[in-house]
């Protein structure tokens, strides 16, 4: 058995398949390269085919899934993500603000990753949380209504 | 039956069909891109879209169902609208550069733009680049050009089974291609070529050659396996530029393997001998031929009358024509010889006698997908024979199951029910312990010949699985022996035991011929004759013939034991070599003929369905050479044999005795009489002997293309990894192989899928040619 996946995420997987029938293996592919995602914060090519290898698919059928949601991340990236909506409601909110605060603060552009690499900036399309506009989603949780300030306490509060 | 009506046309249709399946059989035509009848249907292109009464906007004809009553209007203005709209969409993104492009003039998109296209474009923004993929030598990219049919992604999943292509992305920057660089290694991968609707796949050999409309178009068949596919020759000022697939439902439906697709690129090899060239004193001269023939007719004679007719024999390759075959064979039973053979792979001659008629599938190649269990033994279908694995996996996929008994783990494109590998003396074992458990289960008498051969402590799962799958006798199925079997030191043994197995087991026995091997033993170019028995192909080393005819062949890298035979070519007094290729023989040739080759000569080609087709000339050959059965003909009348005056090939096949379908006349015998080899073990390895997909002829020797495909490895012995560290090997390490006196020096190479005490190591490599066939090797570091 392939050395790339760590046994916590073969262990997700194989829990992650109970789920399906046993010819459906496949459907368990989005699943599993979310708990790559997890552990490794990125999904590397290697553990792209080791998940193929795993669920019997041929690496191709991996690709295909990962580069198509833009939320899997194939590159390595910061150690926090922060991703800022610029969809309609939140750019009649001032999503601009947000964003150039964010790039002064951090000195980089959006798509960019700060040299210390704590943080990734990403623009992102609308998080369907359009009453709280403007809003970020950091890593796994969503803050709404954003200020200079609270922009400014939300980041000195992360290591 | 349904009763639909299209444009006002009433029309029959099944329950099920598509709207689009029912128009193409009535001959109305809708616009399409992504549909393919022999490809799931995917509706992504939205190019068939069709007015359906009662439906509130138009509806995609390739995934709409039929139902009674239903009325289409295909051009109507709401459909036509549709169409355009769809075709303004497809064309936003589409280079204008139909003029350098290969596609030109046989386009999809460019014909139904003329359809349905606008006269200018309204997009006025930046169009979208895409950087193409390297697929490998045969296939050409030009990924801007795609527009996302997926025909070629879908083919990968269900027709040729490995899904190497792909759609990455999403949206506007969805690609289709491999994402990560590697060539195809599909056997089948030219038919994405023809199935791509646009130019963003096109065949690499042919870029830029060519327009399709300048082409000259001639109907033909492929000559390199037992298949026989409707090949389409196109020609240019009489240079053979492409071959393309002909749709026939019985052989190749609409498909192509690559070797057939490919091959065309011998003809135009830089190898080819357009002159008569005579050795004199070591040296090549180029003559006419008329001193050639003479000086051939009077090596032949003089030969003949110094040390008699069986130190003569003739060797044809089985890409010839049942003409060749037959003149072949008259010109040398004319001269008193039967050692005459086509049987190239054939390293086992012992069971010659039980041969009632031509080695065949024994069902036509159609019936393959209807049958539910097959166990293949020494065979590597996929590669061997591509278009009949094609039928298999349909088998597969409907739920049949395949078994082998293999000497070498192959790959198969579909799950295998029983994977049983073993040394080939182990293929043996398998099968004698299958016949054992079968006759128990069956309740007859174990066989007594096949005992020595059973080891009942060796009996394991996998012999069971086999037996029990036998011993059903509701199943249809069939059990099929393949080239491995033909190039196996103990084939004879194996073909004996598999007929015991069918016949026990009340299922059909087939072989695979070696490309025309049928009309070969048609026409009389076997040892056989009435009153005596002459030399196989297996045989004709230890005879110390003197005298060679060979005729498109080079037996030193296509038959079995070709060490042997380079030996006794090396030996010899004169060869004669009727070939297309200068290089072919020219170290052992005397005299060298220059004939016509595959694209250059009418023929007849009998498949292994004993399906009769004719080879058409799409050209002629170059210089001074000369179709085969010419060269035959005129080598007669130098020769002073009576019975050649024939004037055409049909002629020729009139005389040949054809009568009725070949089906696989082996017959019964017995065992007893065959001694049981015993291996030494050690440093002597068994050989596994294979002749890979492009090295199987002359021809596919020559074909550059293919030869740069991943299916065409250096030349190496491959060995286990396990049995390698015991030998004290690493990958790559020097070593040298020894049959008696004669050794080779090749690299290793670690591959699990090599059965302990074995050495995989191929025909058909001039590095390794030397090298006699034989059961064993020694295997020792240089």
């Amino acid at each position: 058995m392939n050395q790339v996946l760590s046994q916590s995420v073969r262990d997700a997987i194989t829990r992650e398949l109970q789920k399906y029938p046993a010819e459906q293996q496949q459907s368990a592919v989005m699943a599993a390269l979310r708990f790559v995602q997890e552990e490794n914060n990125w999904i590397s090519r290697e553990a792209m085919d080791a998940i193929a290898e795993v669920l019997g698919l041929q690496p191709i059928q991996v690709y295909e899934v990962a580069t198509f949601y833009s939320m899997y991340r194939l590159q390595p990236g910061g150690k926090h993500q922060i991703n800022v909506c610029t969809n309609v409601s939140c750019m009649l909110c001032g999503s601009s603000e947000v964003i150039s605060h964010l790039q002064d603060r951090l000195g980089i552009e959006t798509g960019q990753t700060t040299a210390d690499g704590r943080f990734s900036l990403n623009e992102v399309e609308c998080l369907g949380a359009c009453g709280g506009a403007p809003m970020l989603q950091l890593d796994r949780d969503y803050h709404e209504n954003l200020t200079p300030e609270t922009l400014d306490a939300l980041l000195e509060g992360l290591d | 039956m349904l009763n639909i009506e299209i444009d006002g046309r009433q029309l029959q249709a099944e329950e099920g069909e598509m709207l689009i399946e029912v128009a193409d059989r009535a001959g109305i035509y809708i616009p399409r891109f992504c549909y393919h009848k022999h490809l799931s249907v995917a509706a992504n292109c939205r190019m068939c879209l069709v007015e359906v009464e009662k439906a509130p906007k138009p509806l995609p004809a390739c995934a709409t169902p039929v139902t009674d009553g239903m009325k289409v209007f295909s051009r109507s203005e709401l459909a036509m609208d549709a169409q355009k709209g769809t075709m303004e969409f497809l064309l936003i993104n589409h280079p204008l550069d139909c003029p350098i492009c290969d596609q030109g003039g046989e386009c999809e998109l460019q014909d139904l733009a003329v359809g349905y296209g606008g006269d200018r474009s309204r997009y006025t923004e930046e169009k979208r680049v895409v950087r193409d993929p390297d697929l490998g030598p045969l296939v050409a990219t030009e990924m801007t050009r795609c527009i996302h049919c997926t025909r070629c992604v879908r083919f990968g999943q269900e027709i040729s089974g490995i899904r190497e292509m792909g759609a990455t992305g999403r949206g506007e920057h969805t690609t289709i291609g491999t994402y990560v660089q590697h060539a195809i290694g599909s056997e089948l991968s030219g038919n994405i070529i023809d199935l791509c609707p646009v130019g963003a796949l096109t065949s690499k050999p042919f870029k830029f050659a060519a327009r399709s409309w300048e082409m000259a178009d001639v109907a033909s068949v492929a000559p390199h396996d037992c298949a026989g596919s409707s090949i389409r020759i196109q020609t240019l000022r009489g240079k053979v530029e492409r071959v393309l697939p002909l749709e026939n439902n019985d052989i190749n439906e609409t498909w192509l393997s690559d070797r057939d697709r490919f091959s065309y690129t011998a003809v135009n090899s830089g190898e080819r001998l357009t002159v008569p060239r005579i050795r004199k004193k070591g040296e090549w001269q180029e003559t006419d031929w008329a001193t050639a023939l003479q000086s051939v007719a009077d090596g032949l004679l003089q030969n003949v009358a110094k040390q008699g007719a069986d130190k003569l024999a003739g060797i044809i390759s089985p890409t010839s024509t049942l003409e060749e075959f037959y003149l072949f064979q008259k010109l040398l039973r004319g001269l008193g010889s039967n050692n005459i053979d086509h049987r190239l792979k054939l390293a086992d001659s012992r069971d010659d006698g039980r041969w009632a008629s031509a080695p065949a599938l024994g069902m036509p190649i159609k019936e393959l997908e209807s049958l539910d269990f097959v166990l293949l033994i020494g065979c590597n279908l996929r590669k061997e024979q591509p278009i009949l694995n094609h039928r298999l996996r349909k088998a597969v996929l409907a739920g049949a199951d395949v078994a082998v008994i293999n000497p070498y783990d192959y790959e198969f494109n579909y799950p295998l029910s029983v994977r049983a590998v073993s040394s080939p003396s182990g293929m043996l074992q398998s099968v004698a312990n299958i016949i054992r458990l079968l006759s128990d289960k069956l309740g007859h008498d174990v066989p007594e010949d096949v005992i020595p051969w059973m080891d009942p402590t060796r009996i394991n799962q996998q012999h069971r699985a086999l037996a029990d799958r036998f011993a059903d006798r509701n199943s249809k199925s069939a059990l099929i022996l393949g080239q491995l079997a033909w190039l196996h030191e103990e084939g004879a043994i194996l073909r004996s035991m598999a007929k015991t197995l069918a016949d026990m087991a009340g299922v059909s026995l087939g072989f695979l011929p070696e490309a025309n091997g049928v009309a070969a033993w048609q026409a009389g170019c076997t040892p056989f004759s009435e009153q005596d028995k002459g030399l196989s192909v297996a045989d004709m080393d230890a005879a110390e013939i003197k005298t060679w005819l060979l005729f498109g062949v080079e037996p030193e890298l296509d038959a079995a034991h070709g060490g042997q035979l380079l030996a006794a070519l090396n030996d010899a007094d004169i060869v004669v070599a009727i070939t297309a290729f200068a290089s072919a023989g020219e170290s052992y040739a005397d005299v060298q003929l220059p004939a016509a080759m595959f694209a250059e000569n009418a023929g007849t080609f009998v498949n292994c369905e004993g399906a009769a087709q004719t080879l058409s000339a799409a050209t002629t050959p170059p210089g001074d050479a000369r179709e085969g059965w010419k060269i035959l003909r005129a080598l007669a009348g130098y020769l002073d044999l009576p019975g050649f005056d024939f004037d055409t090939v049909s002629a020729i096949a009139a005389a040949v005795d054809a009568a009725g379908a070949p089906s696989p006349g082996y017959g019964m015998g017995s065992l007893s009489g065959y001694a049981k080899t015993e291996h030494a073990g050690g440093e002597n390895l068994e050989r596994i002997r294979d002749s890979l997909i492009y090295r199987g002829d002359a021809i596919l020797r020559r074909c550059e293309p293919l030869q740069r495909t991943t299916d065409n490895p250096p030349p190496a012995a491959r060995i286990n990894p396990q049995q390698a560290s015991r030998l004290g090997l690493e990958q790559d390490a020097k070593v040298k192989l020894m049959v008696d006196e004669t050794s080779v020096e090749t690299p290793v190479v670690l591959d699990q899928r090599v059965p302990e005490g074995c050495v995989f190591l191929p025909i058909g490599y001039l590095e390794t040619a030397a090298l006699p066939g034989s059961a064993s090797v020694r295997l020792v570091r240089s």
